[in-house]
């Protein structure tokens, strides 16, 4: 899995709360059996007209959103589905980080699973991203995952918070399925304490 | 199974306590799991997976398999039309195959949505921790036991090692005491409070449901709760077990040999007099009408007899612009009655209202009717077995006769990965869990309501409060 420790990228702002992973990836492109290529699905309904072509007023489609790797949300980001397909689209499409008052528990685990990095921050916090994003667009933020620090080179700066050891995995690019067996015996242990 | 503590402990908390195989300050929980139950969306890159690097299922006898979110619910003999469909099917075929997993396959009886079959064959037990790739494993709480959904990395992790890495989520105790008034439904209860402590009021949550209308609950009714408590953003609710649980399991085919051993150990369960939850709401059950969902996520829900709110009528701005969008989606001004709404489809299916107590409900309202001639209604049994029951019991005829569509097995229209979707406009009444825009078919238009509302929306052609219906 791909390390993170700090990310500089583009900001697209999409002032919506509670998107949920049916509009992240719509469910006919669950169907694929490769991990890979989702990128070019990402929001499908929102991001197509009728037609078929791109809707000029979706949030990504902003010139400013531009090669965005920030994605900036409201609360409750990630509800519904626990598909995984959703992060993986997230990610194909270019996406690092993500920031918001607050993410569904489910969506959030996984996104740590593709080396993205959810960032929650306070509904004032995000208010003044959201201000800043139309203010000064196109609009970029560093993340740091080692200072815990969210800031722009307009003077914004702010701590976050992430699980210590989901930091370090993150950090270090660690495989989950390798850390756990490390401690294999243990869950041999478990087994047979079970049987006796 | 349950170690004794010194200190009085929740449902949730005997659980964990009894599943951890390794813990470490800072770091997540290595936690076994007893059942990892498998469907064909979220397994595929899972198995790839195990396979690039070297891996074999570690507990083959403690994973179960079936397809139900692709297979299609017409006739099962003819091929499945959808090549991508029928590839992922194929995939989870060979995959188990492979890996010696039990697998409910579409020619087996006993094929259907996993979170149906998983109890109905005793697979589902008190004290266990069950996961599987699917947000609605929630359901299998019902039982007292502690089920969440899990991403595809985590299916993975759970088919290499049998365990899962989590850190403790806390604990959220819903309380609902007194009667449910005659028509009033488990699935009207649970609309009702996720309406309540909408859809991020459960999140970084386990849920226990506790109070007298719960334990009046029948076990198919408790799956419905549970069913949707990822809903409200909690990725576990739990009912604890009891006699009800007990009876219903006894007799079931994968129920523990010695089951007057097991419940010995089961009762050992529900949470101790004096351990505390995290939070708790209580609420009561006799102000609980027909609950009828109007927007784009479970928590816009009013009652059957109200109406479609306003933008005007939320504070918050964020909530006024949900407000304002999920008006537009479904095409709806706000202010209007729910009962005027025309409905053009009718649902009755998925994990949560498939059972045959919710077919039964369902028939019940349906008996010497018609389905109105501008709706298109169908029913579509939770498994192979759920519709051989329905049909011994003569229900698929009373379904038929008045004019509803009777289908085989599967999730069908909740999620329309398969034939069964609404066109782009289409207002559905259906017994599902999820109202998100497209999820029934782009630009489909969902209203998430009870069984006998569904019936009762279907035969008068638009929705109707069954408590007052004739």
């Amino acid at each position: 899995m791909k390390a993170f420790t700090a990310h500089t990228g583009r900001v697209a702002a999409m002032d919506r709360a509670n998107v949920d992973t049916d509009q992240i990836i719509p469910k006919q492109f669950l169907k694929r059996i490769e991990r890979t290529g989702f990128g070019e699905f990402l929001f499908w309904d929102w991001a197509k007209l009728e037609d078929g072509s791109p809707h000029p007023e979706f949030e990504l489609h902003h010139p400013h959103a531009e090669g965005a790797s920030v994605l900036l949300a409201r609360r409750n980001f990630g509800c519904g589905s626990s598909r995984e397909h959703a992060p993986w689209a997230l990610e194909d499409y270019g996406f690092r980080i993500l920031i918001a008052p607050s993410f569904a528990d489910i969506f959030y685990n996984n996104c740590f699973k593709n080396g993205m990095l959810p960032i929650q921050l306070s509904e004032d916090h995000v208010d003044e991203l959201f201000l800043r994003s139309t203010k000064h667009g196109p609009y970029e933020i560093t993340a740091d995952l080692e200072n815990h620090t969210v800031s722009d080179a307009h003077g914004f700066s702010t701590k976050f918070e992430v699980e210590p050891f989901r930091r370090h995995c993150l950090m270090n690019g660690l495989d989950d399925i390798g850390l756990t067996l490390e401690h294999a015996h243990k869950i041999e242990a478990f087994e047979n304490a079970r049987s006796e | 199974m349950t170690t004794s503590a010194s200190h009085p402990r929740t449902l949730f908390e005997k659980i964990w306590d009894a599943h951890v195989v390794h813990a470490e300050e800072e770091r997540q929980t290595i936690l076994y799991i007893d059942l990892h139950l498998v469907h064909e969306v979220t397994s595929a890159q899972a198995f790839e997976g195990l396979r690039q690097a070297g891996r074999g299922v570690r507990r083959p006898e403690k994973t179960v398999a079936t397809a139900d979110h692709n297979v299609p619910t017409s006739d099962r003999s003819l091929p499945i039309v959808d090549a991508i469909s029928k590839q992922q099917i194929d995939t989870l075929r060979d995959n188990c195959g492979e890996f010696d997993i039990q697998h409910y396959d579409l020619d087996d009886p006993r094929q259907g949505i996993v979170h149906v079959i998983g109890p109905e064959l005793g697979y589902t037990q008190p004290g266990m921790i069950i996961v599987c790739g699917d947000s609605h494993t929630s359901t299998h709480g019902a039982f007292g036991a502690l089920s969440f959904g899990i991403g595809t990395s985590e299916v993975e992790h759970v088919l290499a090692t049998q365990t899962l890495l989590q850190y403790k989520p806390k604990t959220l105790e819903l309380r609902v005491d007194g009667e449910l008034s005659a028509g009033v439904t488990a699935k009207d209860l649970i609309l009702y409070l996720i309406g309540q402590i909408t859809t991020d009021g459960g999140t970084g949550y386990c849920v226990e449901y506790t109070g007298s209308t719960i334990r009046a609950l029948t076990m198919e009714n408790r799956m419905t709760v549970c069913n949707m408590s990822i809903e409200a953003g909690a990725r576990a609710g739990m009912i604890a077990p009891d006699q009800t649980t007990y009876d219903y399991l006894r007799g079931r085919p994968f129920v523990p040999k010695d089951l007057d051993a097991a419940v010995e150990l089961w009762k050992q369960l529900p949470t101790d007099s004096g351990a505390n939850y995290d939070k708790s709401h209580t609420f009561d059950a006799s102000l609980i009408a027909p609950q009828v969902t109007w927007g784009t996520n479970p928590g816009l829900v009013v009652p059957v007899n109200g109406v479609v709110p306003t933008p005007s009528d939320y504070e918050d701005p964020t909530e006024q612009k949900t407000a304002a969008g999920a008006l537009e989606y479904m095409g709806l001004t706000g202010g209007e009655p729910i009962s005027d709404l025309k409905l053009d489809r009718v649902f009755i299916g998925s994990c949560t209202n498939a059972r045959i107590e919710d077919l039964r409900a369902a028939a019940t309202v349906a008996k010497g009717r018609k389905v109105s001639d501008h709706v298109d209604a169908m029913v579509v049994p939770g498994s192979g077995l759920v519709k051989q029951q329905a049909e011994e019991e003569g229900l698929d005829r009373i379904f038929k006769e008045a004019g509803f569509d009777w289908r085989e097995a599967g999730c069908s229209m909740c999620l329309a990965m398969n034939p069964d979707k609404l066109s782009p406009g289409e207002r559905c009444a259906s017994t599902s869990n999820r109202n998100f825009e497209g999820r029934q078919g782009k630009g489909g238009r969902t209203h998430l309501v009870s069984p006998a509302t569904a019936v009762a929306a279907a035969i008068a052609g638009h929705f109707v409060d069954v408590r007052e219906w004739e």
